[in-house]
């Protein structure tokens, strides 16, 4: 499952009409389907079922590799964590 | 024109400590009444209305005010992501538990060294067994443990010993921040500017330490900007991204502008957070580059560090349209030298002050003396 790191908080920012991801003394802005994939980040779903949820929300494209792409790096970034479900 | 990303609430300059290289102004005793929580929560709104995210709490002693809860609830339903800058002094469990559940994202515990009788010394009270109970308190509520320790002549040399503490109470981010000489520290600097020396050996130490310890504790040395040659990208420009808002309800582009000369900066109990950022003369006084003299004019770095700190242009050259001294193309840049060579001596010079502790009563005195000053200017 994957799992936001605690330091950090996803939400919607008005003012930059973007998802972004704040973390102490900063921010990042998020493009929308890194948002997209931000938002089913929540603690429970698997990579696997994050890359299922997408494929329904947008049938007929290839998503898997996008989707390992960018939680790999965010990953590497220390955005999340990716643990076993209990 | 942008928006400001940072609120820095100063919500108090009452402080239980009386550290010698402070920021608050000196003159401090003299401001009016602190804003009130009702006139806070307008701030945090009208701020968060105009793009502000990220929150800073701090002051003086931030938890010197019992409202601080209602803030960060307030703050988190806004919004905001919030940062409680600490002492740690008056943290009780009961407070964090209240902090936690009100949704503070963050809580940054300050300390002054290492060895409890320096600590003590140097913020002047006994404070360290507290602290050490306080940043027990920080992990038992699953907060990060970010450590802020100032640094200075007089404790840079016990930086291992600083490293271990924070390493013993577990700590994540470390920031190991040289004094920057405004306010109580510019009073103070011929005390608390290390030597070359001091500092080559203090950052040797924390890059074995951190070769060390690796990733779980991220590990950052602050040099102070008179041994750079260039200057600081100070708050990223005037009011670019900063609004700081004092506790007598003054806004600033930055914590030490109050000091500037000719220029008059709007209270929060007059003006709303929209009119201030965009249209007061304080915030424009500033912005852009029409205001900037040689050698910065001409600059091809002018966009990239804006000539500098405004505030240590007029403390050390007297003119706030000066090019930061700090920068070795600034043709008062021997400004900086002078006193970076007097700091190379191991003894003390003679003409040395006795350190001045931040405090009421020095605050007061302080203050009396601008003021007469200013009369004999005018």
């Amino acid at each position: 499952m994957c799992t936001l790191e605690r330091q950090y908080r996803f939400q919607w920012e008005p003012a930059q009409n973007s998802f972004v991801l704040l973390y102490p003394e900063g921010m990042v802005k998020l493009s929308g389907s890194a948002a997209e994939i931000m938002k089913r980040i929540d603690g429970s779903s698997s990579p696997a079922e994050i890359v299922r949820g997408l494929e329904q929300a947008f049938p007929g494209v290839e998503l898997r590799q996008d989707v390992m792409d960018f939680l790999e790096a965010a990953y590497a970034r220390g955005w999340i964590r990716v643990g076993q479900t209990e | 024109m942008t928006n400001p990303l940072w609120l820095n609430a100063e919500v108090t300059f009452k402080c239980p400590l009386h550290c010698v290289y402070c920021y608050n102004p000196v003159d401090y005793t003299r401001f009016g009444p602190e804003l009130t929580t009702d006139e806070w929560l307008r701030v945090l709104r009208e701020a968060r209305e105009l793009g502000a995210v990220q929150l800073g709490i701090s002051g003086g002693e931030p938890l010197m005010r019992d409202d601080i809860e209602v803030m960060v609830a307030e703050a988190r339903r806004l919004g905001y992501y919030t940062n409680l800058l600490t002492s740690g002094v008056g943290l009780t469990e009961q407070r964090i538990a209240a902090f936690k559940q009100g949704g503070l994202d963050q809580i940054q515990l300050s300390f002054q060294d290492s060895t409890r009788e320096l600590n003590d010394f140097l913020s002047s009270t006994r404070t360290f067994e507290l602290k050490s109970k306080v940043a027990r308190l920080i992990k038992q509520y699953d907060y990060p443990m970010v450590l802020n320790v100032v640094l200075h002549r007089m404790n840079i040399d016990h930086i291992q010993a600083i490293l271990e503490m924070a390493e013993a109470m577990g700590a994540e981010h470390v920031e190991l921040a040289n004094t920057q000489y405004y306010a109580w520290a510019l009073l103070n600097r011929d005390q608390l500017l290390p030597s070359a020396e001091q500092l080559r050996r203090a950052e040797e130490i924390t890059n074995q330490f951190r070769a060390r310890v690796g990733s779980k504790m991220k590990l950052y040395f602050v040099v102070p900007d008179y041994y750079a040659n260039r200057p600081k990208a100070c708050m990223n420009g005037w009011g670019a991204v900063f609004l700081n808002v004092a506790a007598d309800g003054v806004a600033l582009p930055c914590h030490e502008a109050r000091m500037l000369p000719g220029l008059t900066f709007p209270n929060v109990r007059e003006h709303d957070v929209r009119w201030i950022w965009h249209e007061s003369p304080g915030f424009n006084a500033y912005r852009g580059d029409s205001w900037m003299a040689e050698p910065c004019r001409s600059c091809p770095d002018k966009s990239k560090d804006f000539g500098g700190c405004r505030c240590q242009a007029y403390m050390l050259t007297g003119a706030a349209t000066n090019t930061d001294p700090v920068c070795d193309l600034s043709p008062n840049h021997h400004l900086i030298t002078d006193i970076v060579a007097k700091a190379q001596s191991a003894e003390r010079p003679a003409t040395v002050h006795p350190i001045v502790f931040r405090d009421d009563k020095n605050s007061r005195k302080l203050s009396e003396k601008n003021r007469s000053e200013t009369a004999a200017a005018e």
